[in-house]
This record gives C-alpha cells, structure tokens and sequence, in this order.
C-alpha cells in the first residue's frame, strides 16, 4: 500500500539567461511524491511486485505535474524522472520507479496509431525512453533530473536538466519519486545537431 | 558597465510578457512551488497543509553603486507584491480570502547591498499582495540576506489576519539553483492554505481570532 506522506510540485518560466528573451518563456517543472519507503531498515529481496502499486502514484504526478504547468498533455516536448531514496533504503528502491514512472508519463502524454499519423509521419507520442537518475540521500538533497524530447532522445536543443529538491525530504525511512516535464528547448538553444523538424525515423531516437 | 557588469545587461528585459501584467523589474526566472503534506509522524493529516512559494529572480538596478534613492527597487517591490502574491494563490486554486498566512524574503547578490531588500520588501510591497489574499491585518514577517547562487532563505509565515495565531507560525525554505548572481536579486513570496501539520501547542486558535489589530 502506497503511504502518501507530501506532493511536492515546482515550475519554473524562464524569460531568458542574458540572451534574446524568446516570444514565450520556457515553462518547465517537476511534481514529487515523498511516500513512507516499505522495505526501508532491512533487506527485501522480493521488491518487483511493489512496482505495480506504484502504477497510480506515477499516474498522478504526471497529471498534478500537467496541472501546475498550467497546460496539456499536447504542450509537452520533453520528460525525465528520477528518485530520492532515504537514508534506511538502497538504491534498488529508487529503480522501482522505473516502469511505474514511465507508464505515468505514457498514459498521460502518448499514444500510438499509424492511422493517425500526422503530415510529419508522427506515429505516436511519448515514444523516447523517459532519461532518469537515482541516488540515495538525506533530507533537502538535490538531484538533477534529466530531460529530452520526449519523442527523439537525440534532439540536441532539448537535452537539459531541472534541479529538484524537496526541502524536509525524504527522510530515512521515506522515498522521493519525481517526475519532470518542459514546455520546449532550452532557452538559448542554438547549438544544431537533430532538430524537432528533423525527426523522422520515430523510433524515440530520431 | 561596473564591476558586476560582466553577466551582461538585463535592462531591457522587462515589461510584458507572455501577455501578463507589465513589470518594470527585469525577470529572469520565476519559479512556483506548492508542498503538501498529507501525512505526518504516521498520522494522516485531514485535509492536506497546503502551501505555496513564488519566487522571481530580477536584475539589481542598483548592483555595483551606492545609491542614495531606491525609489526604482520600491516600485519593483510594489509590483512583486501583485505578481507573486497572484501565483501563489492561483498556484494554491483557492479563493483570495481562502489564503491563510503569508510570508516574504529576498536574497541580494554580492553585487548589491541589503538594503536593496528593504527596499523591494517593506515600503510598498504589502498593499498589493494583501489585495491577491483578500485583505490582511497582520504584519507580513520578512527575512532577508545576502547570498550568492543556490543561497537557501527560510521565509516565515504567520497569519494573515491575527499574527499571534500559533498554529500559523511556520517557515518554508525558498532557494533557486542559478539565483542569485551578483548583480540579481531573488524575491520570495509565500502564500498558505493552511497551518502546520499537526499543531498542538495552544495559544491564540484561529476561531478566536478579532482582525482588528493585526496581533489577535
């Protein structure tokens, strides 16, 4: 059973970093749910099934996180995860995150239909692996949470990463799991490689 | 260009944007958080505290040279008051008069002084944001510090009508990885829809509240 303890969300608009302010500012953020760790204190060797009870927390952040974006799931370009694990955990409870987080984001942001294929060739959404970190750490401990296209993981104007922090946790016998999305690229992107236009395999790579 | 010139000029980076109200302040980031706590200390907390934290990070006008008048950071202060006060309580999704306690802070890059603080923060800051929460009596506790980037302030909190409600004296940390740099400054405004968790240590109770005074 899930022990819901904090949700935790945080947005940022970017206006510039000295450069051109673009038309629309950035908006980017993260939404963090700090549950009681169940298996914290003692080795478990059997964890996997706890994944599927995970299922609704990755659900809900991924839509708390749209929520506080102020946007839908069409606005999104790119997504990351990650997790924080308490003092009295290891870091194989911050991998549980891993299917439930990415199922979060796929039920909220995708979808797959040839027949719907769009005049780019776009055969679905949500298709690039969802880049994520992990660590284990005390209380106010910060983790850089990757983000790429969420449909090319090689779209160069869109590997970046959101600093995240919830201040009070996660506390030993507590687990952050995160989830991070962005509105578009990096604010001064301008360093070419794969652009957005230029996807066209749609393999969630390029 | 002065000596804290060499993160280049954001003069000119203000005013409208995104079609939302126009500040002379140059912003450069604004940054909105909202901490729920829905369990504490193995006990569910019914409903859930809720509060909010909105923060922007703005040029220094002032940055590099003693000023004698700090009129251009009071009216930025003024218009922080409206714009972060309103995030905090749309970020929340309550009514203005649903606001509860209120708080703010800023951190002044090297570059500048603290008086900069005072001056964002206690001339004129306080008539908009209690127009975001409704009204307010009491007193919006502050803080303020120099502080480089990823500098951490911890913003008070107290009840917006009676100061002297216990279960309403709280804090929130408010921190920017990238903010301050030396010729910026972070403003913080924090906005609750709640007291703490669990609050069990008496005093003046929200029922007895008079809101005449601003203390009780």
């Amino acid at each position: 059973m899930i022990d819901l303890q904090r949700i935790f969300t945080h947005t940022e608009e970017i206006r510039h970093e000295f450069g051109p302010p673009p038309p629309v500012p950035l908006k980017r953020g993260a939404a963090v749910a700090v549950i009681k760790n169940p298996f914290a204190g003692r080795y478990v060797a059997e964890i996997a099934p706890f994944m599927d009870e995970l299922k609704p927390l990755g659900l809900m952040l991924a839509r708390r996180l749209l929520e506080a974006l102020g946007t839908g799931a069409e606005s999104i370009e790119g997504y990351g995860k990650a997790a924080i694990v308490g003092a009295a955990g290891e870091l194989e409870h911050g991998a549980l995150w891993h299917a439930p987080g990415g199922y979060g984001m796929r039920e909220t942001l995708g979808w797959q239909d040839d027949s719907k294929a769009t005049r780019s060739g776009q055969t679905g959404n949500a298709l690039a692996i969802v880049a994520s970190t992990k660590k284990v750490g005390a209380p106010g401990t910060t983790i850089d949470v990757p983000l790429t296209h969420l449909n090319a993981s090689y779209v160069r104007s869109h590997l970046d990463a959101i600093e995240v922090r919830v201040p009070g946790a996660p506390a030993a016998n507590e687990v952050a799991y995160i989830l991070v999305m962005s509105l578009g690229p990096r604010v001064h992107e301008r360093l070419g490689g794969l652009r957005v236009n230029g996807i066209t395999r749609w393999d969630g790579q390029r | 260009m002065n000596a804290w010139g060499d993160y280049g000029s954001t003069e000119s980076l203000g005013g409208m944007v995104n079609g939302e109200v126009s500040v002379s302040a140059a912003i450069r980031k604004l940054v909105i958080q909202v901490d729920e706590t829905h369990s504490d200390m193995g006990r569910p907390v019914e409903p859930p505290t809720r509060r909010a934290l909105a923060m922007a990070v703005i040029a220094n006008p002032f940055a590099g040279v003693y000023a004698e008048d700090l009129e251009p950071l009071i009216a930025i202060g003024e218009e922080l008051g409206q714009l972060l006060g309103a995030k905090c309580v749309a970020a929340l999704g309550i009514r203005p008069d649903e606001a509860q306690s209120y708080g703010k802070a800023a951190i002044v890059g090297e570059g500048g002084e603290l008086e900069h603080a005072a001056a964002l923060l206690h001339p004129r800051m306080g008539a908009p944001l209690r127009r975001e929460v409704g009204g307010g009596a009491a007193l919006v506790p502050s803080a303020k510090k120099m502080g480089t980037l990823g500098t951490a302030i911890d913003v008070p909190l107290g009840h917006k009508d009676a100061a002297f409600v216990r279960s309403h004296f709280d804090a929130i940390e408010a921190r920017v990885t990238d903010a301050p740099r030396a010729n910026e400054i972070l403003v913080a405004i924090a906005i609750t829809a709640s007291g703490r968790p669990h609050p069990r240590v008496g005093g003046l109770q929200v029922s007895e509240i008079k809101g005449q005074d601003g203390l009780r």
